[in-house]
């Protein structure tokens, strides 16, 4: 049986990588990802996983080698943050397109300037149209969770995507936490090797990467946009036989006392659990009775029809996002939830609050304080399309 | 006489692993340095290629013109594309998930993405030392985005970002040596070359590719669209490139220098520089300074391979 210990978020991870027979970690290190890439830098040198470590010159390079590596039909792994995900930029728009099942790990990081090692969602924001399947973590148990599951998403022939499970940096990474560390044998019942079919292979030739002409180029996109859709179908079916194994259980769009709740507030990452302390505590108190959480544990495919089944009772919807898109209409999980719930006749107010920049506590009493002036904006109105919280202007 | 196998041109394979077809420009250097090397290289191999000419002219969907397995990712990233490869192979070879079959792993790019935006990821591959040959194609310029300089363009070449006018000669700084600093990272086995002299081309490449950790070739591609001259001129011109010194043709194996094709007495450079339109604006004083520069970088290199104590025969090869 699976045993609890208590284990650094990053150094459970990377044990769990370990134990997925990982063949190919290339990595270069970034705070606050590095406690990840070290620990399987010493699995390797301990021997306790045998697999090829490239200690590559930057991010570009990692992504790089990742790409070959999993082209050459290896399980892939990589871990980075904040600039380190910009840097690999380019390529992970490549790595998708040619349908490369990398996963890595986030440790989700703010973006310079000013220069900032903390966490907030500004680097995976600028990577959500970049043709990753991407999950959201909310704690040291679903890091490891969502990391098996996500080389059986990625390697699954019907999907073939790279996938990034998304873990808030430090909040997560550096904190060490109760994990139910899973059996090698669980493991290897629930993943099994990786078969890449197109693997470069001498004994078959095969052109990976040629250039499309307009003629052909369309639907090139057009097959990878029906394909990370249709992805959620093996997603939905990893989970589920996940549960059968491991006893835990994920959805799409995760619901906390929302069964009579007609003010939701919406979260993704680490901040999700504070949040629910604050729900717990303001129905505890009589503040506000009927007040749920929503969290939203896949970015990418986006869970729209999740998402409008969750809303259908709700009155509010605050969501809080933890990345600017500069000059526009909202924080970016607003404004996309926002329009995924356009055409629904009956949908809440919604108010968009960004908040926890540059790793900026939210504390309970803060979520406390955020929805009531949620409640409030939904009842008065603003004159903002969304307000920074907590902002000294 | 150790090589003498290679002087025979019957020895050589028919079979071409580059095929022909392909939309490369009307004597191009580069199609025919590569097909040369593919020739050395054989079937057993893993292509991976950089942005640019080759990339471009051997791929369009749904076409190819390799016979051999190719990948292409971004510009400048082809060393590492490799060293993922190399080391994936290698994992799953040591855990038996594929057989060992020896196969090799050859990345190629243009002097752009060799020398300029690539140079720092192919840093990176040789310093570790991956077991792989990383081929430059050479042709002195951006080529396939319209002639722009890279910093392998020679001193005074005009070119579509280094014109020359008025106040410009053109190219303004002399080209960047990257064998050299090939060498600098001491890897098993560095070599130049240049399809008009086949087969010290396919020599280095066979034994590029037989080494031991990687290996860098840089192969001279005349291009007759970006240099300027009439398209069946293109080998006429990479011999001149050789017999003026322009680009000696040496190889250096575990630090020890080699010139392969040299010549007692080098021919002027302007015998070179004037069948090119990129030269054709330089002054008789530039000529003479540039000339300088050659004879001198020349003598370092001769001069290394005679510290080396393996000076070449006189190349008579044509």
């Amino acid at each position: 049986m699976s045993k609890r210990v208590g284990i650094e978020v990053s150094i459970a991870l990377a044990d769990v990588v370990g134990m997925a027979n990982t063949d190919v970690v290339a990595a270069y290190p970034i705070t606050p990802q590095t406690h990840i890439v070290e620990h399987l830098a010493e699995l390797v040198a301990d021997g306790e996983l045998d697999a090829e470590y490239i200690p590559v010159e930057s991010e570009h390079s990692a992504m790089s080698a990742c790409m070959g590596s999993a082209a050459a039909g290896a399980r892939t792994f990589t871990a980075t943050a904040g600039q380190g995900l910009e840097l690999m930029h380019e390529c992970l728009y490549v790595a998708s397109a040619m349908r490369l099942p990398i996963v890595m790990a986030v440790a989700n990081r703010a973006l310079s300037a000013p220069i900032s090692v903390w966490g907030d969602h500004s680097d995976v924001m600028a990577c959500r149209d970049t043709g990753w399947i991407q999950i959201f973590t909310e704690n040291g148990q679903e890091v490891v969770d969502i990391a098996l599951c996500a080389f059986r998403i990625a390697e699954d022939n019907n999907v073939l995507l790279p996938t990034m499970v998304h873990l808030d940096g430090f909040h997560l990474s550096h904190v060490i936490e109760p994990i139910m560390m899973p059996e090698q044998s669980q493991v290897d019942a629930f993943l099994p090797p990786n078969k890449y079919p197109f693997f470069l292979d001498p004994a078959r030739p095969q052109a990976m990467g040629d250039f499309a002409p307009p003629a052909i180029y369309t639907e090139t996109k057009w097959a990878q946009e029906v394909n990370l859709q249709k992805s959620k179908e093996t997603i939905l079916k990893a989970w589920k036989e996940f549960a059968e194994i491991f006893g835990r259980e994920y959805k799409p769009v995760e619901s906390y006392r929302c069964d009579d709740a007609k003010i939701l507030l919406l979260t993704m990452g680490s901040y999700s659990e504070t949040a629910m302390t604050a729900i717990d505590a303001m129905r505890e108190k009589a503040e506000c009775e009927n007040v749920g959480l929503l969290r939203l544990r896949l970015w990418r495919p986006f869970p729209t029809d999740e998402l409008r089944k969750a809303i259908e009772n709700a009155d509010v919807l605050i969501i809080l996002d933890r990345a600017l898109s500069f000059g526009s209409a909202g924080g970016p999980v607003g404004m996309e939830i926002k329009s995924a719930l356009y055409d629904v006749s009956k949908k809440p107010k919604i108010v968009n609050f960004v908040g926890g920049l540059g790793g900026r506590d939210i504390t309970v009493g803060n979520f406390e304080e955020l929805i009531k002036k949620g409640i409030d904006i939904a009842e008065n109105g603003s004159e903002n399309e969304f307000e920074i919280y907590g902002v000294r202007e | 006489m150790e090589n003498c196998t290679i002087y025979v041109p019957k020895l050589i394979t028919k079979k071409e692993n580059f095929a022909p077809g392909h939309r490369a420009c009307i004597g191009c250097g580069e199609a025919l340095a590569v097909r040369l090397a593919f020739k050395a290289i054989g079937q057993n191999v893993i292509v991976v290629n950089a942005t640019g000419c080759v990339e471009i002219f051997t791929s369009q969907m749904p076409y190819t013109s390799w016979r051999v397995p190719w990948i292409h990712t971004l510009f400048e990233n082809t060393a590492a594309v490799a060293s993922g490869i190399e080391s994936a192979r290698k994992a799953m070879v040591r855990k038996g998930i594929i057989e060992d079959k020896n196969t090799k792993i050859v990345a190629i790019g243009g002097d752009g993405a060799t020398i300029d935006i690539g140079l720092q990821a192919l840093s990176g591959a040789m310093e570790r030392g991956h077991d792989f040959l990383y081929i430059c194609f050479d042709n002195e310029a951006y080529m396939n985005t319209g002639i722009q300089r890279s910093s392998a363009t020679p001193f005074g070449a005009s070119t579509t970002t280094s014109p020359a006018g008025k106040e410009s000669i053109g190219q303004f700084a002399w080209k960047k040596d990257m064998p050299g600093i090939a060498v600098a990272h001491n890897i098993p086995y560095v070599a130049t070359a240049n399809p008009s002299y086949p087969f010290d081309l396919m020599e280095k490449v066979k034994k590029g590719l037989e080494a031991k950790g990687p290996a860098y070739i840089q192969i001279l591609s005349a291009c007759p669209t970006g240099w300027g001259c009439a398209g069946e001129l293109s080998v006429k011109i990479g011999r001149l490139a050789a017999k003026t010194g322009v680009f000696p043709l040496y190889e250096v194996e575990n630090g020890k220098y080699r010139i392969t094709v040299d010549f007692p007495k080098l021919l002027p450079i302007t015998d070179y520089t004037g069948l090119q339109k990129r030269f054709r604006h330089l002054s008789p004083e530039m000529l003479e300074q540039i000339q300088q520069k050659v004879t001198e970088k020349y003598e370092e290199i001769k001069e290394k391979a005679e510290m080396s104590g393996r000076c070449g025969q006189t190349g008579t090869e044509e």
